[in-house]
């Protein structure tokens, strides 16, 4: 709908502009559009160019060398960073590890999500505060969440006291030290943080479906639960398929929590892409490899952002023509 | 789409609920859930604060618990110590700045983008919007490298600088849209009362998408915020750590002053707490508004 009116405009604009020139001398105008372009567009594509793309290009170029980020680049090496990275079982089990998160975060938080917002999202009273609440660990940042929960998860501490005092005692482990554990432990933390996230999204999503349809779905005799899952589930599914967009970008993104909480150790058992990008690059100083493991991530995130948005969001822009239309 | 999702104003009445007496079977279950969800959202947050009130010694006896005495001392001695307020004031200057940088650019760029024609405009908008697929990690080393390279390592300036770059992209994806909408009657009324394509944009369309302005504002401002990687691949010297750097950089040094690290990391949360408290419809608009496009 929106889109319809704003082509309309533009349209308008450039009928606008394109009378604009007979009236004046043609020459002064083209010049002066292009100064204002140049004006307007030049720091901008300055800043963006040399501060976004050129380090991914340079990242490219380096990966190529054998480098320790020192002195000229000499030791062409070609492919062999890459295929140094990709035999690499470390490097393999971080890309499993960021895999893990991705499925786990969908699987579990995205019900969490969903049911929470559901409830939020009713009558009742103290909702308002309620959704301050839930909110609040999002707006911290990882940084202060990995330190909170470093001294919750401290052997002997918060978390395993509470677990002996709901006579739940045989399940304290050494959360950050296990390395069958630690990476679940890490999960439950991303948890915490981001599932506000998540109820933000889906609230504002639950606000757009007109409540003339779930009346009218009562009024038919549908129980709130068919209505919910024939009618708010299907309405929400443009939001739901942005959240785990998101989420999936963010879990193969994963770094500042578990670098902070664990330095992806022990002995790798919670290493990502990222925390290993950085441990090669900065203190390894293996430049030429941690920008193959940079361009690896890279090409990791952009298939699937490429691959997602032709094959679940495309769905999306269909619906809200059609939505528009009817 | 998102330009008229963003523009809604912050405030929208909720939608009307089936009648309450369908839910009153679930009201006990209901409330179950909601305390538990309070209870392990708050109790960590709640955990740090109290144990900034404990002394080390107490920590050390018994992990968990009261305070008992209450000891303010650690709580004071951070908000006394220079350390503190100078992570705070870094983060708060290279917020504004990395704002500033995003907002002020980004905007420009997206007027030229959305009320200018000329040849090329849509590939320089897809240009812009291939940024949203960069993680700053995958850019950390080469960044790190071009910012060794123009000295501009251990400076405030070489994390806001890049921080904006990056908010760059979504500020013009955000803002651009919002601008095409503003009716072109408005802007040829300008143009009749003789103002220039540069003074219209200044005097009538920013103040016209002040709210999505505030949207992008904010997106900047918190992304730079709670940023992390880059303040700790840039910055050296303590006196330029930013507060997420300062937090995780404290908790590894005093590991044998825990009470402090408690304290610190409590007095942490506050500012954004604070904020968020302040500014939360905004927030959770802007939040969810610039991720409807």
């Amino acid at each position: 709908m929106a889109r319809g009116i704003s082509t309309a405009a533009a349209a308008d604009t450039s009928a606008a502009a394109a009378a604009t020139p007979l009236a004046q001398p043609a020459r002064p105008a083209r010049l002066r559009k292009r100064l204002e372009l140049t004006l307007l567009l030049g720091p901008a594509l300055i800043l963006f160019v040399g501060f976004v793309l050129a380090p991914i290009g340079i990242a490219v170029y380096y990966s190529l060398y054998n480098w320790s980020g020192f002195g000229p680049l000499t030791e062409f090496t070609g492919a062999h960073n890459y295929s140094l990275a990709l035999s690499d079982p470390v490097f393999r089990s971080a890309i499993e590890h960021n895999g893990i998160i991705a499925v786990l975060s969908v699987a579990i938080q995205l019900p969490i999500s969903i049911g929470l917002a559901l409830l939020l999202n009713r009558q009742m009273r103290g909702r308002s505060l309620l959704r301050l609440v839930v909110f609040a660990p999002y707006v911290l940042s990882e940084a202060t969440t990995a330190v909170i929960w470093l001294l919750m998860l401290q052997p002997g501490g918060f978390v395993d006291k509470a677990l002996t005092a709901i006579g739940l005692g045989h399940l304290v482990h050494l959360w950050l030290a296990d390395l069958s554990i630690v990476l679940y432990t890490l999960f439950v933390v991303l948890t915490w943080k981001y599932i506000g996230f998540g109820i933000i999204l889906l609230l504002a999503g639950l606000q757009g479906i007109p409540a003339e349809l779930r009346e009218a779905a009562a009024i038919d005799g549908a129980s709130s639960w068919q209505t919910t899952r024939r009618i708010v589930l299907p309405l929400l599914a443009p939001t739901i398929r942005i959240w785990i967009f998101l989420t999936i970008i963010g879990s193969l993104q994963l770094f500042d929590i578990v670098w902070i909480m664990t330095g992806g150790g022990p002995a790798n058992a919670s290493v990502t892409m990222a925390t290993y990008l950085i441990n090669r690059g900065f203190q390894s100083y293996e430049f030429g490899y941690a920008s193959a493991i940079a361009v690896i991530l890279f090409i990791i995130c952009f298939l699937f952002s490429l691959l997602y948005q032709r094959f679940a969001l495309r769905r999306d822009t269909r619906g809200a023509l059609t939505r528009a239309v009817g | 789409m998102s330009a008229v999702a963003a523009a809604r104003p912050a405030a929208v009445p909720p939608a009307p609920e089936a009648p309450a007496r369908r839910f009153s079977l679930l009201k006990p279950l209901t409330w179950l859930v909601v305390v538990l969800v309070v209870a392990i959202t708050v109790i960590p947050m709640i955990f740090v604060i109290e144990g900034g009130f404990r002394s080390t010694a107490q920590i050390n006896a018994s992990p968990v618990g009261l305070p008992h005495p209450w000891v303010w001392s650690n709580y004071t001695s951070v908000l006394f110590s220079s350390a503190f307020w100078r992570f705070l004031f870094n983060s708060a200057f290279i917020a504004v700045v990395a704002t500033a940088g995003a907002v002020g650019f980004g905007s420009m760029a997206a007027f030229a983008l959305s009320r200018i024609e000329f040849r090329g405009r849509e590939a320089i908008y897809t240009f812009f919007t291939i940024g949203l697929l960069f993680p700053i990690g995958v850019a950390s080393l080469p960044l790190y490298l071009l910012l060794q390279r123009i000295h501009m390592l251990d400076n405030l300036f070489g994390v806001a600088i890049p921080e904006a770059a990056f908010s760059l992209s979504i500020t013009i994806v955000i803002l651009r849209p919002f601008m095409r909408a503003i009716p072109a009657e408005i802007e040829d009324a300008a143009v009749v009362d003789g103002a220039t394509r540069l003074k219209f944009f200044a005097r009538i369309l920013l103040p016209l998408s002040r709210p999505a302005l505030v949207t992008v504002a904010i997106l900047a401002f918190v992304f730079s915020w709670n940023n992390y990687l880059l303040a700790y691949i840039v910055f050296t010297s303590p006196s330029h750590f930013t507060l997420p750097l300062g937090v995780a950089t404290f908790q590894t040094q005093y590991s044998q002053d825990t009470a402090r690290i408690f304290a610190f990391t409590a007095l942490s949360m506050v500012p954004a707490l604070g904020f968020f408290v302040l500014a939360e419809r905004r927030i959770v608009a802007g939040l969810s508004g610039s991720l409807k496009g």
